[in-house]
């Protein structure tokens, strides 16, 4: 009965939302506000039905009823409770319903945060919004059904495929949605000032926010299943340059840039046409994406899919949408003034610069993804393109970018000083060479790439942190800390996810330090890793709730004695009949050691890889910091105060800040 | 019993998330660097997406021995890659060479930055009159506070945060 309602009201939020794409449209364009405001009504109303329906699919998930097809395939009773609930997304029906999800989410609030839009721009804004909703309910509702009932229901589910049975089920996909559909609303913004003609400085203001949020959560989603593949497969591997690792890091790098531009468009009212293509280009990326993953078209780790009425679908929401706003674009570009002048040595340059690496390095990424399946289906060849190409074209576009991250900062508007920001730099860049030098000696030795790696991310660090003392030194030595304290958190958060990406940077740099061991060993037997030894204590099965597993127990010690014990172990799970292997990891300051056991033979053998991960924490602490930084940009006052924020009444009394 | 049973089965069962094994590995530390080196870049065939080093397949075991026999037969790594596109085609390449039919995608991204700085240059020239005196300095309002404006707003606000 429950989930019938879900499903019902799936289909009555496809109702509104042909009714939210079309008459506020027409409000919109005909100057009608009466119509124009039924948007928000409608928007409310939309995301309500969907959370209905999501919520409905969480009880049947909840409760374990077999009878709904979706749960019998990927639940099980015996399932821990949590992953019961990750599990709603842990399918294909299930993550469509929370991706449309997401989606009414950010029309929701952006018709509660945004009331002193203009109307029009609303109106219009919200109806695009409408649009991407009904194709994408439309889809679920046709292809992807996630309430269909089984005219015999079983008595047991299939159980949730194991490698999902992790906590970071529970985060990594709704981050990363929140992230690559967030930017479905700064599409909606872009395509509503196209159509009613109106894209100027104040548009930039009231985008920023809601890109940046976008953001925030793209780069912790990115971050959160980097970390969860390292420690789920096994190997310690942090990036696979897979093609669905890849579809998200593309709205990321022109999220990214957009990011960027649309401070120039806010501030200087230039680049203009390029922010909007950006804004057009990221949300393609993201439904580019969506085609990908979810189309079965890569048969890839995470493609779990394989359907082509369902490829086909989404390929047509594609051409549809992408086709369409670049049409609009194309259009209506040539009428948007271009805006104020600057040099190319001024922070306006800078950013160009930061644009231009940005999107040549999403078109490499997006050009090595697609190039194998475009060539196959073209002329029948079979090729590859794997990390190594990606290494060999990303990395040295990222390079150059970098090092011209704390140059950029310390440039003007219109026109800087270019010999000035050097001057102060390089202080920065020794002292990064030379910190460099000394953890390598620290590291015992490695390629040379390593060590420019190493010093390239603190360098940003220290060129991010000076551009912080800088700003307190200005003017005397008098009131430092009032000054420091003074500077608007914007410009912090500028300076802190620039010295997020140094940390990530040295993270990176550091893989080439790690030491790895790959041997056998029996119970009783020690070997060294690194500066400590491992001693394998003993091997024995364990029971889980909905697995088995074997345990190796090891205990690490270091030249003092024992620091930690830890047990590696592989599980089998009884739903699948499906083996997993679980890592051990005994972290020390931003290191980690860590342990996976293979192959265990009847002589009581067990087949041990274990690595010594030096300062491999800051690959995930770095974007972490960047996050955090977007936050606190996000709390600025000076970008609320021009975002789409309802007006505070000077009556109401407000707590201080 | 049962437990002993659950254990046979286990033990018998494929195992997962075991590339490289502790038997594969070649007695000389410096060949053993070059096999992994090689390894990373070619492709597990039954696999998606992954290169045999990080695969656990039985082919993937099957390329990885391939490789260090290979090795320790004296090929360079040039013999080897050419051997196993011979056998398996250019599809265990996960670097492709550069060849007709993979031209655009090494070149696409090289003549997109190409083109980008020229359009880049191309805005800065449009824009630049020499070293005049920038034209639209007179006609165009400031849209960018200065500085030391910025910090007497936050100073304001504070204060007002402050006071309410």
């Amino acid at each position: 009965m429950i989930v019938e309602a879900g499903h019902f009201a799936l289909v009555l939020a496809f109702a509104v939302s042909l009714f939210q794409a079309s008459v506020p449209l027409w409000g919109a364009l005909r100057g009608d506000a009466v119509l124009a405001r039924l948007a928000s009504r409608a928007a409310i109303a939309q995301f309500l039905l969907v959370a209905l329906a999501f919520a409905a699919l969480t009880y049947a998930y909840l409760g374990s009823d077999f009878s709904v097809a979706n749960v019998f395939q990927n639940s099980h009773s015996l399932k821990p409770l949590l992953y019961k609930w990750s599990g709603v997304w842990g399918n294909h029906e299930g993550s469509m319903l929370l991706w449309v999800l997401i989606l009414a989410l950010f029309g929701a609030a952006v018709a509660v945060f945004s009331r002193n839009l203009a109307e029009d721009v609303l109106g219009a804004t919200l109806a695009v919004q409408a649009m991407i909703a009904a194709a994408f309910i439309a889809f679920l509702i046709f292809t992807s059904n996630p309430f269909v009932r089984m005219s015999e229901p079983p008595f047991e589910g299939r159980d949730l495929n194991p490698v999902l049975q992790d906590p970071g089920l529970a985060i990594h996909p709704p981050l990363l949605y929140l992230g690559y559909v967030g930017f479905s609303i700064v599409f909606s913004f872009a395509i509503a000032g196209l159509l009613l003609g109106r894209v100027d400085a104040a548009f930039a203001r009231m985008v920023r926010p809601w890109t940046l949020v976008a953001w925030i959560a793209l780069t912790l989603g990115i971050a959160m299943g980097s970390y969860w593949a390292y420690y789920e497969l096994g190997w310690g591997g942090f990036w696979f340059w897979d093609p669905v690792e890849n579809a998200s890091l593309m709205p990321w790098l022109t999220g990214t840039a957009l990011l960027h531009s649309a401070i120039v468009m806010e501030k200087r009212a230039a680049l203009k046409t390029w922010t909007i293509l950006l804004a057009i280009l990221t949300f393609s990326l993201s439904l580019l994406g969506t085609f990908l993953v979810r189309s079965g078209v890569l048969t890839s780790v995470h493609a779990f899919a394989v359907d082509p009425e369902r490829g086909l679908f989404i390929l047509m929401i594609l051409i549809v949408f992408i086709g369409g706003s670049f049409a609009l674009f194309a259009a209506r570009a040539g009428a948007m003034e271009s805006g104020a002048l600057f040099a190319p040595i001024s922070r306006e340059g800078a950013l160009v610069f930061n644009n231009l690496f940005l999107s040549v390095a999403t078109l490499a990424v997006l050009t090595g993804t697609l190039y194998p399946l475009l060539l196959e289906a073209l002329t029948g060849a079979k090729i590859s393109v794997g990390a190594p190409f990606f290494n060999l074209t990303v990395v040295p576009l990222m390079v150059p970018l970098f090092l011209a991250i704390p140059i950029g900062q310390k440039l003007a508007w219109k026109r800087g000083d270019l010999a000035g920001a050097l001057s102060r730099l390089w202080v920065s860049a020794i002292a990064g060479l030379m910190g460099a030098a000394l953890l390598v000696y620290s590291l015992r030795g490695g390629p040379v790439v390593a060590l420019l790696g190493i010093a390239l991310g603190l360098y940003l660090v220290l060129g991010a942190l000076d551009d912080l003392l800088d700003r307190a030194l200005r003017g005397g030595n008098a009131q430092i800390l009032n000054r420091l304290f003074g500077i608007p958190r914007s410009l912090v958060a500028m300076t802190l996810a620039h010295a997020g990406v140094g940390l990530m940077v040295i993270g990176i740099a550091a893989t080439a330090f790690e030491t790895e061991k790959i041997i056998s060993m029996k119970p009783g037997e020690t070997t060294s890793l690194g500066a400590y030894s491992l001693t394998l204590e003993a091997i024995g099965p364990e029971s889980g709730p909905n697995y088995h597993s074997i345990v190796a127990r090891f205990s690490l010690r270091d030249g003092a004695g024992p620091i930690a014990e830890l047990k590696p172990s592989k599980r089998v799970y009884t739903g699948r009949q499906m083996p997993t292997s679980e890592v051990a990891r005994h972290r020390y300051g931003l290191s980690e050691i860590y342990l996976a056991i293979g192959e265990t033979s009847e002589g009581g053998r067990a087949d041990l890889r274990a690595y010594d991960k030096p300062f491999v924490l800051l690959i995930w602490l770095g974007p972490l910091l960047m996050s955090l930084a977007g936050l606190l940009s996000l709390s600025d006052r000076r970008i609320r105060v021009g975002a789409p924020h309802r007006r505070i009444r000077a009556s109401t009394p407000q707590p201080a800040e | 019993m049962i437990r002993a049973l659950i254990l046979f089965a286990m033990v018998v069962a494929a195992t997962p998330v075991f590339s490289v094994q502790p038997g594969e590995q070649l007695p000389d530390p410096a060949q053993e660097a070059r096999a992994r080196r090689l390894s990373a870049e070619l492709r597990c065939l039954v696999c998606q997406n992954q290169s045999i080093d990080d695969s656990d397949a039985a082919l993937a075991g099957d390329l990885r021995r391939l490789v260090r026999e290979r090795i320790k037969a004296g090929d360079d790594d040039a013999m080897i890659r050419a051997f196993l596109v011979s056998r398996y085609g250019e599809f265990v390449l996960l670097k492709p060479p550069f060849s007709s039919a993979t031209l655009l995608l090494w070149g696409l991204p090289i003549g997109a930055l190409m083109i980008g700085l020229f359009a880049a240059s191309r805005l800065f020239s449009r824009q630049q009159p020499e070293d005049a005196p920038d034209p639209s300095a007179e006609n165009e309002a400031p849209l960018e506070l200065s500085e030391e404006e910025h910090d007497r707003i936050e100073a304001l606000l504070a204060a007002r945060d402050k006071a309410g």
